[in-house]
């Protein structure tokens, strides 16, 4: 066996699995504390990234870019929140989904009409050049991204630790009657757990978008993120994180020793089967302190 | 809503109420002869930029003709868009809903899926079905697919132009021997179609062909770069589609596999593909049946004559003569060209569906005529028969500079004769389970 | 903001404790009114649409809806009755579609129907496979889990040739229907056949809601621990959901296959056609034979409409790209408003709009007759 290539196969698949916690995190915030699955991040996604490669387009400098659009991803946040969640609170998480599925329709389709279908490049000034270190190549590109989403998780997790917002989160996330009976509110914990997740999608989108190039299928890359929270927990930053790790690796292993003896291709759903057969042994997924049965 | 957008809105909201107006004080031709054309385009979704390119260029010629030339012999060409977002459903319904209307002349979804869930309804209602470029390979095999015309290049001969390409850019077809090709391909019936064309040509010319396979939608491809570090081919062939194209070039970039040693195919070969590529595409080389850029006079005119008037389609003008662009324009000449040489036979008024279909059997443009259309050097020439109606479409390549897309190849011709037995036992196969009789294409090439 | 415990999610269904058991509803118990509208309906569908309606009627409209009914209703037992959520029904449209094409094609003496019976029955046995896993997880956590068969479903039929009888682009065009030697393949013919198929299976379920297995589902979806305590097999339940569902999901496939498109591709199942099913359930209303056929009929006809409509209206101002663009926002505002709206769905709308107007009838009636029963009085 080949270690070297096997090592390089490993440290790109781990590389690639720190993309996907990006994005699973997204997920993980509002769960925690909402109990939605919200399918319209990866539109948020797109949005995010659309709207910031079109502003620099029109001759923003790139942090005036950043600025106005974390304001937009703000806004956008708390407007979902405020229009769609809240009405819709109690009712049973299918329904809260279906609702984020309209809310990707809507944000897609408003993504589109403000700045077309065009497809852009997005450079964030990093070349991508092939970095060898004892015989094995890492991407310049991946651990510069894997660093930014290092520096946000560290981010959030001072936020979560030192402000009285982060620990109004944690609190409700915790026990959502106590947090109440002590006087918390919780619509300004909501609204800024979605302002999170619109920062989230920001920093996710333009990491993204450097890799894909800034179009439509960008927000498909929720699709990946999903075994992810599956193997993670939905309610977990740290299962996010490990169990984005672990899908990026298994897949890419999996697609470069297993691949070729079934024909390849199989990195669509590898991911799924590999968390499925993991809950299948742990139902209570990886950092399951839960009760056995997920609901 | 952006400034821009309202503005551009706003624009052409002032534009279209002018036409109502100029059209009311027009002296209203006695029942003016008419051929319609339904367009199941795609201006949304994954493909939208694809789809904005393709049928911008085929209205903008559309117009040309109707602009310049008053129609084609008098006869006025009309047309309407259907979005169907690339997906199979939409496509049928727009086309049971727009061939209700007269003179339909031909259908063209640039959709391999739509074009199958067709194909049973325009043998019924005898109209041609053109798939441009794409389409199902067989149905070249006109005395079987009557109605079906897969104009210029179905997916086997791009597969044989480009290895045609490599073995030019090595010395010949006999320096193919012991190399190695890896042919990276979507994940998605389209992309596995050419999978036993890649093996028959590697046991021609003696490649080792390695055949990868990328699942859609394409935006991660780290294992499938990493394992073409491993084995090291001398070249890559890029079938991509969508996103995975831009992924491909910047994942090669990643592990150092040069741009200028992959070559793209004919769905991986528009600037889309290549800008959000950045950097890593600059080198990149793709087959095309037309070259890009705006210099040919068709295209000249059509930016003096409907862009002048503020008529041309695409919103963004620096698209005239991108790669989608000019596909639709070509699609535009063939169309065109297929309507007026059926006129010759029928007479200049409103055909028939099967009429144009005649046409299209008999188009024949060789390169004078291509001259005369003022399309030298945008593509090459065409030449449909009953029995072949892909038409010998020519092959060229381009290579991405970073900024546009430059002419590196002469007109290339796939091999043909390799490949037509293959062809003829899916169509005859098709023929045999769907009750077709076979047309005796020779006897229908001499009586007409 | 009542309910607090939005960390721990509450299983579907169960923010309508209230909702009645399926053989409670009204129409079981007074069959005359619905029979009486179900009869009618019929009436219309089989003999009167065939003789006015157009190609396009059927083709694009009519067709389409019988197949998402179909699957919708699938969806519903184990959604709705079994309280089960998944996001694979497309992937067992395609096992569905394509056994029957590959029976249809393998085995050319079978007659049609024990084709799509064994498709069905096919599409069962892969159910049952993905089915394993709601033993052990629930919730988003299962419904993600089902993305793994509509990933790998989808990925198989791609791969392995034969399934697509190696057609060199992979997709493949169905043989014409025809079912005891009669031919059905125009408009009308696919039709009516689609139809017939959809009664039969509806009828089938009706009457399976309304057995004792039917509650016995109920019964899983509303508490499970209080299911398994009073002796319900909870796991052979659960198995049976997906099988059955996945039957109906399978034979829906076969519509959408040889009635409908009359071409099979993996693509044309993909993860938007899972989703596009579950709206009809949600939007139709969940444990509700009607709800699958309301949101089906939503879901393709508002579209539809929705286009013609802006075409109408807007078609000379703005090309199609932005037109189509403004009929997402509008399609997912109309999708959150109706959630926020009526969550219990259009068949719950409808129950109540009818109760509304029975008894503003039962109001006027009365007044006219005490009025009338006045004016003799007199």
């Amino acid at each position: 066996m080949d270690w070297s290539f096997f090592t390089e196969v490993l440290v790109g698949g781990l590389l690639s699995g720190v993309m996907y916690s990006l994005v699973a995190i997204g997920f993980v915030l509002i769960y925690k504390t909402s109990g939605v699955l919200n399918f319209a991040q990866g539109a948020l996604l797109l949005f995010a990234a659309l709207t910031f490669v079109s502003l620099t387009e029109r001759g923003l400098p790139f942090w005036a870019g950043i600025a106005l659009t974390l304001a937009a991803m703000t806004a956008i946040g708390a407007l979902i929140e405020r229009t769609v969640l809240r009405p819709l609170v109690n009712q049973p998480p299918i329904t809260l989904f279906m609702a984020t599925l309209g809310v990707s329709y809507v944000i897609e389709g408003a993504a589109q009409l403000l700045w077309g279908t065009q497809v852009h490049g997005l450079d964030l000034g990093i070349d991508d050049l092939p970095l060898e270190i004892g015989g094995v190549l890492i991407s310049t590109f991946d651990l510069f991204a894997a660093a930014v989403a290092g520096a946000m998780v560290a981010g959030l997790t001072l936020f979560f630790r030192y402000t009285r917002i982060g620990l109004g989160f944690r609190a409700v996330a915790d026990d959502p009657l106590a947090a109440l009976a002590v006087g918390l509110s919780l619509d300004r914990i909501w609204t800024a757990v979605w302002t999170a997740s619109g920062v989230v999608a920001l920093v996710a989108g333009l990491l993204w978008g450097a890799r894909l190039g800034v179009q439509f299928s960008l927000s498909l890359v929720v699709l990946k993120a999903l075994p992810v929270l599956v193997l993670g927990g939905f309610d977990s930053i740290a299962g996010a994180i490990v169990g984005g790790l672990i899908v990026g690796a298994v897949e890419k292993l999996a697609e470069v020793y297993a691949g070729p003896l079934v024909g390849g291709g199989i990195e669509g759903w590898i991911a799924y089967v590999a968390a499925l057969g993991f809950l299948l042994i742990r139902p209570a997924g990886l950092f399951g302190a839960k009760p056995v049965e997920r609901v | 809503m952006s400034r821009p957008l309202t503005l551009a809105l706003s624009a052409k909201a002032a534009l279209v109420g002018a036409l109502l107006a100029g059209a009311s004080f027009l002296p209203t031709a006695a029942h003016a002869d008419e051929q319609y054309f339904p367009l199941q385009s795609y201006r949304v979704g994954p493909y939208a930029a694809g789809g904005t390119g393709f049928f911008g260029g085929f209205i903008d010629y559309l117009n040309l003709i109707n602009t310049r030339d008053g129609g084609v012999n008098g006869v006025k060409l009309t047309w309407d868009e259907c979005e169907t977002q690339y997906e199979v459903e939409r496509g049928v319904e727009c086309y049971k809903r727009q061939k209700s209307k007269t003179g339909v002349a031909a259908w063209n979804p640039l959709s391999v899926g739509i074009a199958y869930a067709m194909i049973d309804d325009i043998a019924r209602d005898k109209v041609p079905l053109i798939t441009v470029n794409h389409g199902r390979t067989d149905s070249t095999d006109g005395r079987v697919f009557k109605h079906v015309f897969p104009l210029l290049l179905n997916p086997y001969s791009e597969s044989s132009g480009i290895v045609n390409y490599i073995a030019a850019r090595e010395g010949g077809l006999d320096k193919l021997k012991g190399k190695k090709i890896a042919v990276l391909y979507h994940g998605s019936p389209y992309g596995k179609e050419t999978i036993p064309i890649y093996q028959l040509l590697a046991e021609k010319y003696g490649f080792t062909a390695e055949q990868i396979e990328v699942p859609h939608p394409g935006n991660e491809q780290q294992s499938q770069w990493l394992s073409i570090r491993r084995s090291k081919p001398d070249y890559v062939v890029l079938r991509g589609w969508g996103v995975m194209n831009p992924v491909a070039l910047k994942t090669a970039q990643k592990v150092g596999f040069p741009a200028d040693r992959i070559i793209g195919n004919v769905w991986s070969n528009s600037e889309e593909d290549v800008i959000p590529a950045g950097d890593a595409a600059k080198g990149y080389t793709a087959i095309t049946t037309q070259a890009s850029g705006a210099d040919y006079p068709v295209l000249q005119e059509i930016v003096k004559t409907v862009y002048g008037a503020g008529k041309g389609n695409l919103d963004d003008k620096k698209r005239v003569g991108s790669v989608y662009h000019n596909l639709g324009i070509v699609n535009g000449i063939l169309n065109v060209e297929a309507v007026r040489i059926a006129q010759e036979k029928f007479g200049k008024r409103t055909l028939t569906g099967d009429e144009v279909r005649w046409g299209f059997e008999h188009l024949r443009l060789d390169p004078k005529r291509v001259e005369a259309l003022g399309a030298k050097g945008l593509f090459h020439s065409i030449n449909v028969t009953v029995a072949n109606h892909e038409g010998e479409g020519r092959v060229t390549f381009q290579q991405w500079d970073g900024a546009k897309w430059k002419v590196v190849s002469d007109w290339i011709a796939p091999d043909w004769a390799l490949l037509r037995p293959i062809i003829e036992k899916s169509s005859l196969a098709y023929a045999a389970q769907h009750g077709i009789t076979v047309r005796d294409s020779a006897a229908e090439d001499a009586t007409n | 903001m009542t309910d607090l415990a939005l960390d721990k999610p509450v299983p579907p269904n169960a923010a309508e404790p209230n909702r009645t058991a399926p053989a409670a509803r009204r129409g079981t118990v007074r069959p005359s009114p619905t029979a009486l509208g179900v009869g009618l309906l019929l009436a219309v569908a089989f003999g009167l649409l065939p003789l006015v309606g157009s190609e396009y009627l059927f083709d694009a409209i009519l067709t389409p809806f019988l197949a998402l009914a179909l699957a919708g209703l699938g969806l519903n037992i184990l959604t709705g009755y079994a309280g089960q959520v998944s996001l694979g029904s497309a992937a067992f449209m395609a096992v569905g579609a394509y056994a029957a094409f590959n029976l249809s094609l393998r085995l050319p003496g079978l007659p049609f129907v024990v084709d799509i019976l064994l498709a069905g029955l096919v599409a069962a046995a892969v159910g049952l496979v993905f089915g394993l896993p709601s033993l052990r997880l629930r919730g988003f956590y299962l419904a993600v889990s089902t993305l793994a068969a509509q990933f790998f479903v989808q990925w198989v039929f791609n791969k392995v040739g034969w399934f697509s009888n190696n057609s060199p682009s992979g997709i493949v065009t169905v043989p014409p229907l025809s079912v005891a030697g009669l031919a059905l393949d125009g408009s009308v013919g696919r039709y009516l056949f689609a139809l017939s198929v959809v009664s039969v299976v509806t009828l089938v379920v009706w009457r399976l809601v309304d057995s004792p297995t039917g509650r016995a589902l109920a019964a899983l979806r509303d508490h499970e621990t209080a299911a398994r305590v009073i002796g319900l097999p909870v796991l052979r339940l659960k198995l049976l959901a997906f099988a059955v569902s996945s039957f109906i999901i399978g034979v829906a496939g076969v519509l959408w296959a040889f009635a409908y498109l009359r071409t099979v591709e993996p693509a044309g199942f993909n993860l938007d056609r899972s989703f596009q099913i579950l709206f009809i359930v949600i939007i139709g209303g969940l444990a509700s034979l009607r709800g699958a056929f309301l949101g089906a009929a939503l879901i393709v006809v508002f579209p539809l409409a929705l286009a013609r409509l802006g075409e109408t209206l807007l078609g000379g101002l703005f090309d199609s790209g932005v037109l189509e663009m403004s009929q997402r926002i509008v399609l997912g505002l109309l999708i959150i408003a109706f959630l926020i709206a009526e969550p219990a769905g259009l068949s719950a709308l409808l129950d109540r709009l009818w109760r509304r107007v029975a008894g503003r009838l039962a109001a006027l009636c009365s007044a006219l007759c005490s009025r009338f029963a006045s004016n003799r009085s007199a």
